[in-house]
C-alpha cells in the first residue's frame, strides 16, 4: 500500500519534471484566461466568444504543428503560408474556372466536386512539401534558405494564378469545412483534434517519430546509428506541406475566398506558437500537446486584446514581444539546470 | 596560371560570368536594354537594396541571419521624416545621422538578445521585426507621408543626379559605392572585420584565440541596424514619400542577393564584391521581366527560382562542410 502510493508520487514527480513545460504553459494559459475574464467579463466570458475562437484557431494550430514537424529535425518551414494559399487558390481555380458547378447538380455531385477539390489541394501540399524535402535532404540546402525560396515560388504562383485579387465563389460544401458544425462542434476544431491526435501518436508511438527526435538531437549520431536520415527528413517536410495545405483548405473555407497574401502574419505566429509550445528550434524537442495549449493561450490573448480595442498592429507587437520573452524564459530555465 | 585558375574558382567569377550571359540574353531579346537611361535606372535600383545587402552580408559572415532590417529601416525612415516635419527642419546630414542611430539602437537590441541569451538569430529577428513594426503602426501612425508633406531638402537630396551623355545618373549610386568601399576595408583590413569571419567560421575557436565575441556580435548586429536605418531614409528621399508599411518582403530579396553573391549561411564566407554582383543580378532579373515581355506577376516565381538555384549551387560548393 505504501509502496504503491510512493510509486504514484514518483510518477507524479516524473510527470512534473518531464512536462515542466506543459505545466508552465497551463499556468500561462490560466493567467491569460483569468486576466481577460477580469478585464472584460461581459464580452470575454460569453459562449459566443469561445465558439468563434473554436472556428478561428484550428487553421493557425495546424500550421503551427506543421512548423513543429520541421523544427523537430532542426529545420524550419518558412513556406507553410505559401503552400496554404497555393492550395486554397488552386482549389478555387478548379471550382470557378476548370469545373464550375453544373446548374442542375445534385447534392452528391456537389459533394464529389468538393472531395475532388480537397484531394487536389492536399495533393498540392504534398508535392510542395516533397519539393522542400528533396531540396533540404538531397540537395542539402539549409532549410531556412530552401523554404524561403520555395515560399517565394509558391506565393509567386498564387500571384500568377489570381493576378492579385482574391478568388471567391467556393461551393457550399467547401464552406462547410471552414464554417460548419457537427453535433454543435465546429468542423475546423474537429479537423484540428484529428490532426493533433494523429501527429501525436505518430511522433510518440511510431519508429518514424522516434527517428525525427533522434535526428534532431544529433544528426551525426543518427547517421552513424544507421538511420535513413535523408528519407526521414523528406517525409517530415512532405507531412508539413500536406498539413499546411489542410490549413489552407480550412482558411479558404472559413473566409470563402483565397488570396495570395492571406495569413502572412501567420508565419511569425506559427513560429511563436511552436517555440512557446516547447519546441526547440535547434531540433530534438517538441510535443503536439504543448503546441496545442500554446495556440489556445495565444488565441485567448488575441481575442481579449481585440475586445479591449487594441489595434491589430499592437497585437503584432505583443506577439513579437511574447516570442522574445518566452525564449528568454526558456533559456534562463535551462541555464538553472 | 595559378592566379588565373584561383580567380576562376572564386564564386564571384561564376556570378560575374552568369551576369554577363544574362545581360547579353536580355539585350538580344530587347536591344532597348542597352540604352543608357535603362542602365542608369537599373543602377539606381541597386542603391537601397545594395546597402541593405551589405548589412545582411556582415550578419551572414558572422554565421547569423537577420530578417528584422526591413522593419528597422521603415521605423528609422518614418520616425525621422515625422520628426523633421514636426520641427520644420530642413537639412540632410542630421536626419541621416538620426535614422542611422535609430537603426543602430534596434540592431543593438538584437545583439543583446542573441548574445546574452544565446538565442537563434532567426527567431530573435523575427520577433524584433514584429515588435518594431507593431509599435510603429500601432502607436506612431499608419498614414503615408506623400510628396506634398515630404521635407523638400530630402527630396532635393534624393533626386540629385549627374549628367552623363544626356542621361541622368543618380548621385545616390556613389553613396552606395562609398559605403561598399568602407565595408570592404572594414571586413578585409581591420582586426574587427577579421573577427567577424573568425566568429562566423567557428565561434568557439575565435573565442579561444582571443577574439572578443561579445564585441563582435554587438558590432555585427549594430552595424546591420545602422545601415538599415540609413538605407531606409535614403529610400524615402529617392521615392519622395514615407510609407510606414514599406519594405514588406525585402528580407527575401536581400537575403537572396547576398546568397547569390556567394556568401555562406553557415558563416565565415562572403565578400563585398560578390554581394554587389548578387544585388545587381537580382535587380537585373526583377527589372528586366517587362523588357523581356514577361508579365510582372511572374516576378515572385522567377525570384524564388533564382534563390533556390543559387542556394543549391552554394550547397553543392559547400557540400564537404556538411555531414
Amino acid at each position: 500500500m505504501k509502496a504503491r502510493s510512493m510509486n504514484k508520487f514518483t510518477d507524479f514527480r516524473r510527470f512534473i519534471n518531464r512536462d515542466n513545460n506543459i505545466v508552465q504553459l497551463l499556468i500561462i494559459t490560466a493567467v491569460i484566461f483569468l486576466a481577460m475574464s477580469a478585464l472584460e467579463p461581459h464580452k470575454f466570458l460569453r459562449y459566443y466568444n469561445f465558439e468563434s475562437i473554436s472556428f478561428i484557431f484550428p487553421e493557425l494550430g495546424i500550421v503551427a504543428i506543421a512548423m513543429m514537424l520541421a523544427m523537430l529535425t532542426g529545420g524550419i518551414d518558412l513556406s507553410v503560408i505559401g503552400i496554404a494559399n497555393l492550395a486554397g487558390i488552386l482549389a478555387g481555380v478548379y471550382f470557378t474556372r476548370l469545373y464550375p458547378a453544373a446548374p442542375d447538380a445534385g447534392m452528391t455531385a456537389e459533394l464529389l466536386r468538393v472531395v475532388a477539390g480537397v484531394i487536389l489541394a492536399l495533393g498540392v501540399g504534398l508535392i510542395a512539401g516533397t519539393l522542400n524535402g528533396l531540396l533540404i535532404a538531397k540537395v542539402k540546402i539549409t532549410p531556412i534558405l530552401a523554404t524561403l525560396g520555395t515560399g517565394q515560388i509558391f506565393t509567386g504562383f498564387c500571384m500568377v494564378l489570381t493576378g492579385g485579387p482574391a478568388i471567391v465563389g467556393f461551393p457550399a460544401w467547401w464552406g462547410f469545412i471552414g464554417n460548419g458544425k457537427i453535433f454543435g462542434i465546429a468542423v475546423p476544431l474537429i479537423l484540428f483534434l484529428a490532426v493533433a491526435v494523429a501527429i501525436a501518436i505518430m511522433l510518440t508511438r511510431t519508429p518514424f517519430g522516434l527517428n525525427l527526435f533522434l535526428i534532431g538531437t544529433n544528426p551525426r549520431a543518427a547517421i552513424f546509428a544507421g538511420l535513413r536520415t535523408d528519407r526521414m527528413v523528406l517525409y517530415s517536410y512532405m507531412l508539413s506541406g500536406t498539413l499546411a495545405a489542410l490549413a489552407g483548405i480550412v482558411l479558404s473555407g472559413r473566409t470563402n475566398a483565397a488570396k495570395s497574401d492571406y495569413g502572412t502574419s501567420y508565419l511569425l505566429q506559427a513560429v511563436l506558437i511552436s517555440v512557446l509550445g516547447g519546441t526547440n528550434p535547434a531540433g530534438g524537442k517538441g510535443t503536439v500537446l504543448g503546441v496545442s495549449i500554446a495556440v489556445i493561450a495565444l488565441m485567448l490573448l488575441a481575442s481579449g486584446f481585440q475586445m479591449m480595442r487594441f489595434s491589430n498592429h499592437l497585437i503584432d507587437f505583443i506577439w513579437g514581444g511574447f516570442l522574445l520573452l518566452v525564449m528568454v524564459i526558456n533559456v534562463l530555465r535551462n541555464r538553472g539546470k | 596560371m595559378t592566379a588565373v585558375s584561383k580567380l576562376l574558382r572564386r564564386s564571384e567569377a561564376a556570378v560575374l560570368a552568369i551576369l554577363i550571359v544574362v545581360m547579353i540574353v536580355i539585350g538580344v531579346i530587347n536591344p532597348a536594354f542597352w540604352q543608357a537611361d535603362n542602365l542608369f535606372n537599373l543602377l539606381r535600383a541597386n542603391v537601397v537594396i545594395g546597402i541593405m545587402a551589405l548589412s545582411v552580408l556582415t550578419v551572414m559572415i558572422s554565421g547569423g541571419i537577420d530578417v528584422s532590417f526591413p522593419a528597422f529601416a521603415v521605423a528609422a525612415m518614418y520616425l525621422t521624416v515625422i520628426a523633421m516635419n514636426a520641427a520644420g527642419y530642413q537639412g540632410v546630414v542630421l536626419p541621416f545621422i538620426g535614422a542611422t542611430l535609430i537603426g543602430l539602437v534596434c540592431g543593438l537590441a538584437n545583439a543583446f538578445f542573441i548574445h546574452t541569451f544565446r538565442m537563434i538569430p532567426l527567431i530573435v529577428t523575427l520577433g524584433s521585426a514584429s515588435v518594431v513594426r507593431g509599435l510603429l503602426l500601432g502607436l506612431v501612425g499608419t498614414s503615408i507621408i506623400n510628396i506634398d508633406r515630404m521635407p523638400p531638402s530630402l527630396i532635393a537630396f534624393g533626386s540629385s543626379t549627374v549628367d552623363i551623355g544626356g542621361s541622368k545618373l543618380s548621385l545616390m549610386l556613389f553613396i552606395y559605392i562609398g559605403i561598399a568601399l568602407l565595408m570592404w576595408l572594414f571586413l578585409t583590413r581591420t582586426m574587427a572585420g577579421r573577427a567577424v569571419f573568425a566568429y562566423g567560421d567557428d565561434a568557439e575557436s575565435a573565442k579561444r584565440v582571443g577574439f572578443n565575441t561579445r564585441r563582435t556580435v554587438y558590432l555585427v548586429y549594430g552595424l546591420a541596424g545602422a545601415l538599415a536605418g540609413f538605407a531606409g531614409l535614403l529610400h524615402s528621399s529617392m521615392i519622395w514619400l514615407a510609407n510606414p508599411r514599406d519594405f514588406v518582403g525585402y528580407e527575401l530579396d536581400v537575403i537572396a542577393a547576398v546568397v547569390l553573391g556567394g556568401a555562406s549561411i553557415f558563416g565565415g564566407r562572403g565578400s563585398v564584391f560578390g554581394t554587389i554582383l548578387g544585388v545587381f543580378m537580382l535587380t537585373l532579373i526583377k527589372n528586366s521581366l517587362i523588357i523581356m515581355h514577361i508579365d510582372n506577376t511572374w516576378q515572385g516565381v522567377v525570384v524564388g527560382c533564382v534563390i533556390v538555384i543559387a542556394t543549391a549551387l552554394t550547397a553543392w560548393r559547400d557540400r564537404k562542410a556538411l555531414v
